[in-house]
Protein backbone atom coordinates (compact mmCIF):
# COMPACT_ATOMS: atom_id res chain seq x y z
CA UNK A 1 0.00 0.00 0.00
CA UNK A 2 2.52 2.08 1.17
CA UNK A 3 4.74 1.35 -1.90
CA UNK A 4 2.15 2.27 -4.36
CA UNK A 5 1.68 5.66 -2.22
CA UNK A 6 5.25 6.24 -2.99
CA UNK A 7 5.09 5.75 -6.93
CA UNK A 8 1.78 8.17 -7.25
CA UNK A 9 3.98 10.78 -5.61
CA UNK A 10 6.75 10.16 -7.64
CA UNK A 11 4.84 10.50 -10.68
CA UNK A 12 3.16 13.96 -9.55
CA UNK A 13 6.92 15.36 -8.85
CA UNK A 14 7.80 14.29 -12.21
CA UNK A 15 5.30 16.13 -13.95
CA UNK A 16 5.99 18.94 -12.12
CA UNK A 17 9.27 19.28 -12.87
CA UNK A 18 9.71 17.17 -16.39
CA UNK A 19 7.39 15.15 -18.19
CA UNK A 20 9.45 11.93 -18.30
CA UNK A 21 7.20 8.47 -18.07
CA UNK A 22 7.36 6.61 -14.42
CA UNK A 23 9.38 3.75 -14.60
CA UNK A 24 8.25 0.85 -16.82
CA UNK A 25 7.03 -2.15 -14.22
CA UNK A 26 6.76 -5.50 -16.07
CA UNK A 27 4.86 -8.24 -14.53
CA UNK A 28 7.16 -11.56 -14.31
CA UNK A 29 4.93 -13.58 -11.95
CA UNK A 30 1.62 -13.81 -10.86
CA UNK A 31 0.15 -15.57 -7.57
CA UNK A 32 -0.12 -19.11 -9.62
CA UNK A 33 3.29 -18.97 -11.48
CA UNK A 34 4.76 -17.98 -7.76
CA UNK A 35 2.97 -21.19 -6.11
CA UNK A 36 4.06 -23.33 -8.91
CA UNK A 37 7.42 -22.48 -8.89
CA UNK A 38 7.55 -22.87 -5.14
CA UNK A 39 6.19 -26.66 -5.38
CA UNK A 40 8.48 -27.15 -8.06
CA UNK A 41 11.33 -26.37 -5.60
CA UNK A 42 9.64 -28.65 -3.06
CA UNK A 43 10.11 -31.37 -5.53
CA UNK A 44 13.87 -30.68 -6.67
CA UNK A 45 14.60 -30.68 -2.40
CA UNK A 46 13.34 -34.30 -1.61
CA UNK A 47 14.79 -35.32 -4.32
CA UNK A 48 18.00 -34.23 -3.64
CA UNK A 49 17.61 -34.82 0.07
CA UNK A 50 15.73 -38.52 0.57
CA UNK A 51 16.71 -37.58 4.14
CA UNK A 52 14.19 -34.75 4.48
CA UNK A 53 13.93 -35.14 8.65
CA UNK A 54 17.32 -33.89 8.86
CA UNK A 55 16.25 -31.30 6.48
CA UNK A 56 16.54 -27.21 7.87
CA UNK A 57 14.77 -24.44 5.33
CA UNK A 58 16.45 -21.38 7.07
CA UNK A 59 14.96 -18.08 5.21
CA UNK A 60 16.81 -14.80 5.10
CA UNK A 61 14.53 -11.82 6.15
CA UNK A 62 11.44 -10.92 5.41
CA UNK A 63 10.25 -13.03 2.41
CA UNK A 64 12.62 -15.84 2.67
CA UNK A 65 11.18 -16.44 5.64
CA UNK A 66 7.77 -16.52 4.30
CA UNK A 67 8.96 -18.18 1.41
CA UNK A 68 10.68 -21.46 3.51
CA UNK A 69 7.49 -21.55 5.28
CA UNK A 70 5.43 -22.54 2.16
CA UNK A 71 7.98 -24.88 0.90
CA UNK A 72 8.02 -26.50 4.03
CA UNK A 73 3.88 -26.78 4.04
CA UNK A 74 3.91 -28.26 0.37
CA UNK A 75 6.56 -30.65 1.66
CA UNK A 76 4.22 -31.94 4.59
CA UNK A 77 1.72 -31.59 1.72
CA UNK A 78 3.12 -34.25 -0.33
CA UNK A 79 2.92 -36.55 2.77
CA UNK A 80 6.58 -36.59 3.14
CA UNK A 81 8.67 -36.83 6.77
CA UNK A 82 8.17 -32.92 7.59
CA UNK A 83 11.17 -30.63 6.70
CA UNK A 84 12.26 -27.67 9.66
CA UNK A 85 12.22 -24.20 9.52
CA UNK A 86 14.35 -21.27 10.80
CA UNK A 87 15.60 -17.75 10.12
CA UNK A 88 19.21 -16.59 9.46
CA UNK A 89 19.71 -12.71 9.91
CA UNK A 90 22.71 -11.67 7.61
CA UNK A 91 22.36 -8.12 8.96
CA UNK A 92 25.72 -8.67 11.28
CA UNK A 93 27.45 -10.56 8.91
CA UNK A 94 27.34 -8.23 5.74
CA UNK A 95 30.42 -6.92 4.15
CA UNK A 96 29.17 -3.52 3.28
CA UNK A 97 28.20 -2.25 7.21
CA UNK A 98 30.06 1.12 8.01
CA UNK A 99 29.21 1.49 3.77
CA UNK A 100 25.57 2.28 3.98
CA UNK A 101 23.65 5.29 5.17
CA UNK A 102 21.04 4.15 7.12
CA UNK A 103 20.18 0.63 8.35
CA UNK A 104 17.18 -1.95 8.41
CA UNK A 105 16.16 -3.70 11.53
CA UNK A 106 17.87 -6.56 12.06
CA UNK A 107 15.61 -9.76 13.47
CA UNK A 108 16.76 -12.53 15.52
CA UNK A 109 18.65 -16.00 13.90
CA UNK A 110 16.60 -18.86 15.25
CA UNK A 111 17.86 -22.32 13.82
CA UNK A 112 17.24 -25.66 15.26
CA UNK A 113 20.85 -27.00 17.07
CA UNK A 114 22.62 -28.99 16.99
CA UNK A 115 23.54 -28.52 13.07
CA UNK A 116 25.96 -30.87 13.19
CA UNK A 117 24.25 -33.57 10.79
CA UNK A 118 21.74 -31.68 9.52
CA UNK A 119 21.64 -30.24 5.63
CA UNK A 120 20.41 -26.26 6.00
CA UNK A 121 19.05 -24.54 2.71
CA UNK A 122 19.45 -21.00 2.71
CA UNK A 123 16.20 -19.65 1.51
CA UNK A 124 16.45 -16.07 -0.70
CA UNK A 125 13.99 -14.27 -2.35
CA UNK A 126 15.90 -12.44 -5.39
CA UNK A 127 19.50 -14.01 -5.60
CA UNK A 128 21.90 -11.34 -6.93
CA UNK A 129 25.09 -11.20 -6.55
CA UNK A 130 25.99 -14.01 -3.47
CA UNK A 131 26.91 -11.50 -1.19
CA UNK A 132 23.57 -12.31 1.01
CA UNK A 133 24.47 -15.75 0.20
CA UNK A 134 27.64 -15.33 1.33
CA UNK A 135 26.85 -13.92 4.86
CA UNK A 136 24.27 -16.43 5.61
CA UNK A 137 27.14 -19.03 5.51
CA UNK A 138 29.06 -17.19 7.72
CA UNK A 139 25.92 -16.59 9.98
CA UNK A 140 25.10 -20.32 9.87
CA UNK A 141 28.61 -21.22 10.91
CA UNK A 142 28.66 -19.39 14.16
CA UNK A 143 25.32 -21.59 15.32
CA UNK A 144 27.71 -25.27 14.45
CA UNK A 145 28.78 -27.14 11.70
CA UNK A 146 26.20 -28.43 9.49
CA UNK A 147 26.19 -31.64 7.28
CA UNK A 148 25.55 -29.41 4.11
CA UNK A 149 24.50 -26.17 2.93
CA UNK A 150 21.97 -25.54 0.05
CA UNK A 151 20.86 -22.78 -1.35
CA UNK A 152 17.45 -21.84 -2.78
CA UNK A 153 15.55 -19.07 -4.21
CA UNK A 154 12.34 -17.95 -5.87
CA UNK A 155 14.55 -15.65 -8.98
CA UNK A 156 17.62 -15.52 -10.22
CA UNK A 157 18.54 -12.79 -11.53
CA UNK A 158 22.33 -13.41 -12.13
CA UNK A 159 25.01 -10.54 -12.01
CA UNK A 160 26.88 -12.98 -9.22
CA UNK A 161 30.06 -10.66 -8.12
CA UNK A 162 30.80 -13.82 -5.47
CA UNK A 163 31.54 -17.41 -6.67
CA UNK A 164 28.25 -19.01 -5.60
CA UNK A 165 25.46 -21.10 -7.02
CA UNK A 166 21.95 -21.53 -6.33
CA UNK A 167 20.77 -25.48 -5.94
CA UNK A 168 16.79 -24.73 -6.67
CA UNK A 169 15.75 -21.50 -8.36
CA UNK A 170 11.83 -20.80 -9.12
CA UNK A 171 12.56 -18.77 -11.98
CA UNK A 172 15.87 -17.64 -14.44
CA UNK A 173 15.32 -13.76 -14.68
CA UNK A 174 17.66 -11.96 -16.80
CA UNK A 175 18.06 -8.59 -15.59
CA UNK A 176 20.15 -5.40 -16.52
CA UNK A 177 22.36 -4.24 -13.58
CA UNK A 178 20.09 -1.01 -13.41
CA UNK A 179 16.97 -2.78 -13.13
CA UNK A 180 14.91 -3.82 -10.15
CA UNK A 181 12.93 -7.40 -8.97
CA UNK A 182 9.87 -6.19 -6.99
CA UNK A 183 8.52 -9.11 -4.89
CA UNK A 184 5.22 -8.71 -3.22
CA UNK A 185 4.08 -11.60 -0.50
CA UNK A 186 0.49 -11.44 0.72
CA UNK A 187 1.58 -12.66 4.23
CA UNK A 188 4.89 -10.02 4.32
CA UNK A 189 3.61 -7.43 2.12
CA UNK A 190 -0.19 -6.88 2.56
CA UNK A 191 -0.70 -7.26 -1.25
CA UNK A 192 -1.49 -9.86 -3.52
CA UNK A 193 1.87 -12.32 -4.74
CA UNK A 194 3.83 -10.99 -7.45
CA UNK A 195 6.80 -10.56 -9.05
CA UNK A 196 7.65 -7.30 -11.28
CA UNK A 197 11.18 -6.22 -13.29
CA UNK A 198 11.17 -2.30 -13.01
CA UNK A 199 12.83 -0.98 -15.77
CA UNK A 200 15.53 1.25 -14.80
CA UNK A 201 14.85 5.08 -15.36
CA UNK A 202 16.21 6.95 -18.10
CA UNK A 203 17.12 10.06 -17.13
CA UNK B 1 3.84 -11.77 9.82
CA UNK B 2 5.70 -8.34 9.43
CA UNK B 3 4.34 -5.39 10.52
CA UNK B 4 5.00 -2.99 7.42
CA UNK B 5 4.63 0.08 9.81
CA UNK B 6 7.46 -1.82 12.21
CA UNK B 7 9.94 -1.90 9.19
CA UNK B 8 9.50 1.47 7.93
CA UNK B 9 11.88 3.02 9.70
CA UNK B 10 15.60 2.80 8.94
CA UNK B 11 18.45 3.80 11.42
CA UNK B 12 20.46 6.91 10.28
CA UNK B 13 22.01 8.16 13.50
CA UNK B 14 26.00 8.14 13.64
CA UNK B 15 25.89 9.47 17.34
CA UNK B 16 23.60 8.17 20.79
CA UNK B 17 23.91 11.66 22.71
CA UNK B 18 20.35 11.14 24.90
CA UNK B 19 17.24 9.30 25.45
CA UNK B 20 15.49 13.16 24.63
CA UNK B 21 16.51 13.74 21.06
CA UNK B 22 15.09 9.53 20.31
CA UNK B 23 11.68 9.38 18.83
CA UNK B 24 9.36 6.49 20.37
CA UNK B 25 9.74 4.62 17.10
CA UNK B 26 13.80 4.50 17.68
CA UNK B 27 13.79 3.57 20.80
CA UNK B 28 11.70 0.72 20.07
CA UNK B 29 14.76 0.11 16.74
CA UNK B 30 16.80 -0.11 19.17
CA UNK B 31 15.75 -2.44 22.01
CA UNK B 32 14.37 -4.76 19.00
CA UNK B 33 17.92 -4.75 17.27
CA UNK B 34 19.33 -5.75 20.88
CA UNK B 35 16.63 -9.04 20.68
CA UNK B 36 18.68 -10.45 17.80
CA UNK B 37 22.02 -9.69 19.24
CA UNK B 38 20.35 -11.32 22.70
CA UNK B 39 20.52 -13.89 20.48
CA UNK B 40 23.68 -13.94 19.28
CA UNK B 41 24.83 -14.67 23.32
CA UNK B 42 23.25 -18.33 23.14
CA UNK B 43 24.97 -19.24 19.70
CA UNK B 44 28.29 -21.22 19.80
CA UNK B 45 30.30 -18.49 18.46
CA UNK B 46 29.46 -15.09 20.16
CA UNK B 47 31.03 -13.10 17.68
CA UNK B 48 29.84 -11.45 14.74
CA UNK B 49 32.15 -9.80 12.51
CA UNK B 50 30.03 -6.61 11.76
CA UNK B 51 32.52 -4.16 13.07
CA UNK B 52 35.61 -5.61 11.46
CA UNK B 53 37.98 -2.89 11.05
CA UNK B 54 36.75 -0.37 13.16
CA UNK B 55 37.72 0.80 15.93
CA UNK B 56 36.64 1.74 18.95
CA UNK B 57 37.88 4.09 21.97
CA UNK B 58 36.78 3.57 25.62
CA UNK B 59 37.19 6.91 26.71
CA UNK B 60 36.46 7.06 30.45
CA UNK B 61 37.01 10.50 32.24
CA UNK B 62 35.38 9.77 35.04
CA UNK B 63 35.86 6.28 36.50
CA UNK B 64 33.86 3.24 35.67
CA UNK B 65 34.06 -0.48 35.69
CA UNK B 66 30.62 -2.05 35.02
CA UNK B 67 29.56 0.31 32.27
CA UNK B 68 33.36 0.44 30.45
CA UNK B 69 33.75 -3.43 30.38
CA UNK B 70 30.22 -3.92 29.03
CA UNK B 71 31.46 -1.91 26.08
CA UNK B 72 34.53 -3.35 25.67
CA UNK B 73 32.66 -6.89 25.29
CA UNK B 74 30.32 -5.66 23.46
CA UNK B 75 32.60 -4.11 20.83
CA UNK B 76 34.71 -7.19 20.93
CA UNK B 77 32.02 -9.29 20.15
CA UNK B 78 31.12 -7.45 17.09
CA UNK B 79 34.71 -7.92 16.33
CA UNK B 80 35.95 -3.98 16.39
CA UNK B 81 39.50 -2.80 17.50
CA UNK B 82 39.47 -1.78 21.37
CA UNK B 83 41.73 0.89 23.26
CA UNK B 84 40.97 1.96 26.90
CA UNK B 85 41.67 5.23 27.37
CA UNK B 86 41.34 6.48 31.33
CA UNK B 87 42.18 10.00 31.93
CA UNK B 88 42.27 11.83 35.28
CA UNK B 89 40.24 14.92 35.20
CA UNK B 90 41.52 16.74 37.70
CA UNK B 91 44.46 17.70 35.80
CA UNK B 92 42.36 19.89 33.08
CA UNK B 93 40.35 22.15 32.90
CA UNK B 94 37.10 21.29 31.38
CA UNK B 95 37.39 23.52 28.22
CA UNK B 96 41.13 22.18 27.17
CA UNK B 97 40.19 18.36 28.25
CA UNK B 98 37.69 18.26 25.67
CA UNK B 99 39.63 19.74 22.91
CA UNK B 100 42.49 17.60 23.76
CA UNK B 101 40.17 14.70 23.65
CA UNK B 102 38.97 15.76 20.76
CA UNK B 103 42.49 15.57 19.05
CA UNK B 104 43.77 12.97 20.64
CA UNK B 105 41.12 10.93 19.71
CA UNK B 106 41.08 12.40 15.51
CA UNK B 107 44.71 11.26 15.61
CA UNK B 108 44.35 7.99 16.82
CA UNK B 109 41.51 7.15 13.69
CA UNK B 110 38.98 6.12 16.40
CA UNK B 111 35.84 5.21 14.41
CA UNK B 112 34.04 4.72 17.54
CA UNK B 113 33.90 6.66 20.79
CA UNK B 114 32.55 5.84 23.88
CA UNK B 115 32.95 8.83 26.19
CA UNK B 116 32.23 9.00 29.85
CA UNK B 117 32.61 12.52 31.06
CA UNK B 118 31.54 14.62 34.29
CA UNK B 119 30.40 18.02 32.18
CA UNK B 120 27.05 18.03 30.88
CA UNK B 121 27.21 18.07 27.01
CA UNK B 122 30.53 16.99 26.48
CA UNK B 123 29.84 13.98 24.04
CA UNK B 124 27.75 16.58 22.06
CA UNK B 125 30.86 19.14 22.04
CA UNK B 126 32.68 15.84 20.63
CA UNK B 127 29.60 14.59 17.87
CA UNK B 128 29.44 18.53 16.57
CA UNK B 129 33.70 18.82 15.68
CA UNK B 130 34.50 14.51 14.94
CA UNK B 131 33.38 12.63 11.63
CA UNK B 132 33.31 9.72 14.57
CA UNK B 133 30.50 8.24 16.12
CA UNK B 134 30.26 9.59 19.71
CA UNK B 135 28.82 7.47 22.38
CA UNK B 136 26.99 8.87 25.71
CA UNK B 137 28.03 6.36 28.25
CA UNK B 138 27.34 9.17 30.69
CA UNK B 139 28.19 12.66 31.08
CA UNK B 140 27.82 14.95 34.20
CA UNK B 141 24.23 14.70 35.48
CA UNK B 142 22.83 15.13 31.78
CA UNK B 143 22.26 11.42 29.93
CA UNK B 144 23.52 7.90 30.21
CA UNK B 145 21.43 6.44 27.14
CA UNK B 146 22.50 3.22 27.27
CA UNK B 147 21.70 2.66 30.89
CA UNK B 148 17.92 3.54 30.19
CA UNK B 149 17.38 1.82 26.81
CA UNK B 150 19.30 -1.64 29.52
CA UNK B 151 16.41 -0.74 31.39
CA UNK B 152 13.41 -0.10 28.84
CA UNK B 153 14.86 -3.44 27.44
CA UNK B 154 14.77 -5.13 30.80
CA UNK B 155 11.35 -4.28 31.45
CA UNK B 156 10.08 -5.05 27.98
CA UNK B 157 11.30 -8.37 28.55
CA UNK B 158 9.85 -8.74 31.53
CA UNK B 159 6.22 -6.90 30.86
CA UNK B 160 6.32 -7.70 27.22
CA UNK B 161 5.58 -3.68 26.98
CA UNK B 162 6.43 -0.44 28.90
CA UNK B 163 3.35 1.38 27.93
CA UNK B 164 0.78 1.61 30.77
CA UNK B 165 2.99 0.76 32.96
CA UNK B 166 3.47 2.30 36.69
CA UNK B 167 7.31 2.83 36.70
CA UNK B 168 8.59 4.26 40.19
CA UNK B 169 11.91 5.72 40.37
CA UNK B 170 13.20 6.32 44.00
CA UNK B 171 16.18 7.90 45.47
CA UNK B 172 19.04 9.99 44.49
CA UNK B 173 17.32 11.71 41.84
CA UNK B 174 18.78 15.37 41.20
CA UNK B 175 22.33 14.12 41.02
CA UNK B 176 21.05 11.54 38.84
CA UNK B 177 21.82 11.15 34.86
CA UNK B 178 20.50 7.43 35.32
CA UNK B 179 16.53 9.30 36.18
CA UNK B 180 16.54 11.62 33.98
CA UNK B 181 17.71 9.37 30.71
CA UNK B 182 14.52 6.94 31.87
CA UNK B 183 12.14 9.47 32.48
CA UNK B 184 12.52 10.28 29.32
CA UNK B 185 12.69 6.76 27.82
CA UNK B 186 9.36 5.22 30.11
CA UNK B 187 7.75 8.45 28.98
CA UNK B 188 7.80 8.20 25.15
CA UNK B 189 7.10 4.59 25.63
CA UNK B 190 3.98 5.46 27.19
CA UNK B 191 4.78 4.46 30.73
CA UNK B 192 3.79 6.47 34.04
CA UNK B 193 6.21 7.40 35.97
CA UNK B 194 6.43 8.61 40.02
CA UNK B 195 10.13 9.89 41.41
CA UNK B 196 10.32 9.35 45.23
CA UNK B 197 12.77 10.72 47.32
CA UNK B 198 13.20 13.53 49.70
CA UNK B 199 12.39 16.87 49.00
CA UNK B 200 16.22 17.64 48.63
CA UNK B 201 16.46 15.23 45.99
CA UNK B 202 13.52 14.73 44.24
CA UNK B 203 12.43 18.44 44.16
CA UNK B 204 8.60 19.06 42.60
CA UNK B 205 10.10 21.04 39.09
CA UNK B 206 10.57 17.31 37.93
CA UNK B 207 6.65 17.68 37.78
CA UNK B 208 7.29 20.09 34.94
CA UNK B 209 8.77 16.70 32.78
CA UNK B 210 5.15 15.13 32.69
CA UNK B 211 6.02 12.83 36.11
CA UNK B 212 4.76 12.88 39.67
CA UNK B 213 6.57 13.24 43.05
CA UNK B 214 5.92 12.07 46.11
CA UNK B 215 7.78 11.86 48.91
CA UNK B 216 6.68 8.96 50.88
CA UNK B 217 7.00 5.81 49.44
CA UNK B 218 5.06 3.79 51.33
CA UNK B 219 2.05 5.91 49.46
CA UNK B 220 3.65 4.50 46.01
CA UNK B 221 5.28 1.11 46.26
CA UNK B 222 1.24 -0.75 46.10
CA UNK B 223 0.67 0.45 42.87
CA UNK B 224 4.01 0.05 41.03
CA UNK B 225 4.60 -2.24 38.06
CA UNK B 226 8.44 -1.24 38.63
CA UNK B 227 10.51 -0.02 41.79
CA UNK B 228 14.00 1.37 39.85
CA UNK B 229 15.85 2.13 42.91
CA UNK B 230 18.99 4.83 42.07
CA UNK B 231 21.87 4.28 44.11
CA UNK B 232 22.72 6.76 46.17
CA UNK B 233 25.99 8.57 44.86
CA UNK B 234 28.42 9.42 47.95
CA UNK B 235 30.76 10.82 45.89
CA UNK B 236 28.51 13.93 44.73
CA UNK B 237 26.65 14.02 48.01
CA UNK B 238 26.54 17.26 49.88
CA UNK B 239 25.69 17.40 53.78
CA UNK B 240 22.80 19.89 52.96
CA UNK B 241 20.94 17.19 50.30
CA UNK B 242 21.11 14.35 52.27
CA UNK B 243 20.02 13.26 55.53
CA UNK B 244 21.93 10.88 56.49
CA UNK B 245 22.14 7.08 55.89
CA UNK B 246 20.39 5.70 58.84
CA UNK B 247 17.05 8.66 58.20
CA UNK B 248 17.26 7.25 54.51
CA UNK B 249 17.21 3.81 54.99
CA UNK B 250 14.64 4.34 57.72
CA UNK B 251 12.31 6.71 54.77
CA UNK B 252 13.06 5.45 51.45
CA UNK B 253 14.78 2.35 51.58
CA UNK B 254 13.27 -0.63 49.90
CA UNK B 255 13.51 -2.66 53.50
CA UNK B 256 11.72 -6.78 54.16
CA UNK B 257 9.21 -4.89 55.39
CA UNK B 258 8.24 -2.22 52.47
CA UNK B 259 8.55 -5.16 50.11
CA UNK B 260 5.35 -6.81 51.82
CA UNK B 261 3.46 -3.53 49.73
CA UNK B 262 4.82 -4.60 46.40
CA UNK B 263 2.48 -6.21 43.38
CA UNK B 264 3.84 -10.00 43.46
CA UNK B 265 4.73 -9.84 39.74
CA UNK B 266 6.22 -5.86 40.73
CA UNK B 267 10.10 -6.17 39.45
CA UNK B 268 12.44 -4.82 41.25
CA UNK B 269 15.71 -2.79 39.52
CA UNK B 270 18.72 -1.24 40.74
CA UNK B 271 21.48 -0.10 37.82
CA UNK B 272 24.36 -0.29 40.28
CA UNK B 273 26.96 -0.68 41.91
CA UNK B 274 24.35 -1.83 45.01
CA UNK B 275 24.72 -0.13 48.31
CA UNK B 276 23.36 -3.36 50.23
CA UNK B 277 21.03 -2.48 53.10
CA UNK B 278 20.49 1.29 52.11
CA UNK B 279 18.43 1.24 48.68
CA UNK B 280 17.60 -1.72 48.94
CA UNK B 281 17.42 -4.81 51.66
CA UNK B 282 20.79 -7.51 50.64
CA UNK B 283 17.83 -10.33 50.30
CA UNK B 284 15.67 -8.67 48.05
CA UNK B 285 18.28 -7.59 45.78
CA UNK B 286 19.06 -11.57 45.39
CA UNK B 287 14.86 -12.30 45.38
CA UNK B 288 12.75 -13.45 42.84
CA UNK B 289 11.37 -10.02 42.30
CA UNK B 290 14.65 -8.58 41.52
CA UNK B 291 15.87 -8.55 37.73
CA UNK B 292 19.64 -6.95 38.70
CA UNK B 293 21.17 -9.24 36.89
CA UNK B 294 19.09 -9.53 33.87
CA UNK B 295 20.06 -6.07 33.51
CA UNK B 296 23.49 -6.47 33.28
CA UNK B 297 23.05 -9.32 30.49
CA UNK B 298 20.53 -7.14 28.63
CA UNK B 299 23.16 -3.76 28.98
CA UNK B 300 25.58 -6.42 26.73
CA UNK B 301 22.72 -6.92 24.18
CA UNK B 302 21.97 -2.96 24.30
CA UNK B 303 25.39 -1.79 23.89
CA UNK B 304 26.04 -4.11 20.65
CA UNK B 305 22.88 -2.95 19.10
CA UNK B 306 24.04 0.56 20.03
CA UNK B 307 27.55 0.31 18.51
CA UNK B 308 26.42 -1.74 15.56
CA UNK B 309 23.38 0.66 14.48
CA UNK B 310 25.84 4.10 15.44
CA UNK B 311 29.29 2.74 14.50
CA UNK B 312 27.77 0.45 11.24
CA UNK B 313 26.36 3.11 8.99
CA UNK B 314 28.54 5.26 6.97
CA UNK B 315 29.95 8.71 8.55
CA UNK B 316 31.34 11.50 5.88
Amino acid sequence: MRSREVAKEHVTKNQHNRPSPPPATLPVMDGEAINRALRRIAHEIIERNPESASVVLAGIPSRGVEIAHRIASIIASLGKTPVETGIIDVSMHRDDVGKRADLPRVQASKLPLPLENKTIIIVDDVFFTGRTARAAMDAISSFGRPGRIQLAALIDRGHRELPIRVDFVGKNLPTAPGERVRLRLENVDGEPDAVWLVKEEKV
Amino acid sequence: MTDPAKSALRWQRKDLLGIRELSAEEITFILDTADAFKEVGTREIKKVPALRGKTLVNFFVEPSTRTRTSFEIAAIRLSADVINIAASSSSLTKGETLKDTAKILEANHADIIVLRHGSSGAPQFLAERLSSSIINAGDGAHEHPTQALLDLYTIRERKSSVAGLHVAIVGDILFSRVARSNIFGLLKLGARVTLVGPSTLVPREFEKLGVAVSHDINEVLPTADVVNLLRIQHERQRKEYFPGIGEYIRLFGLTKDRAKLLKPDCLIMHPGPINRGVEIDSELADGAQSVILDQVTNGLAIRMAVLYLCGGIATP
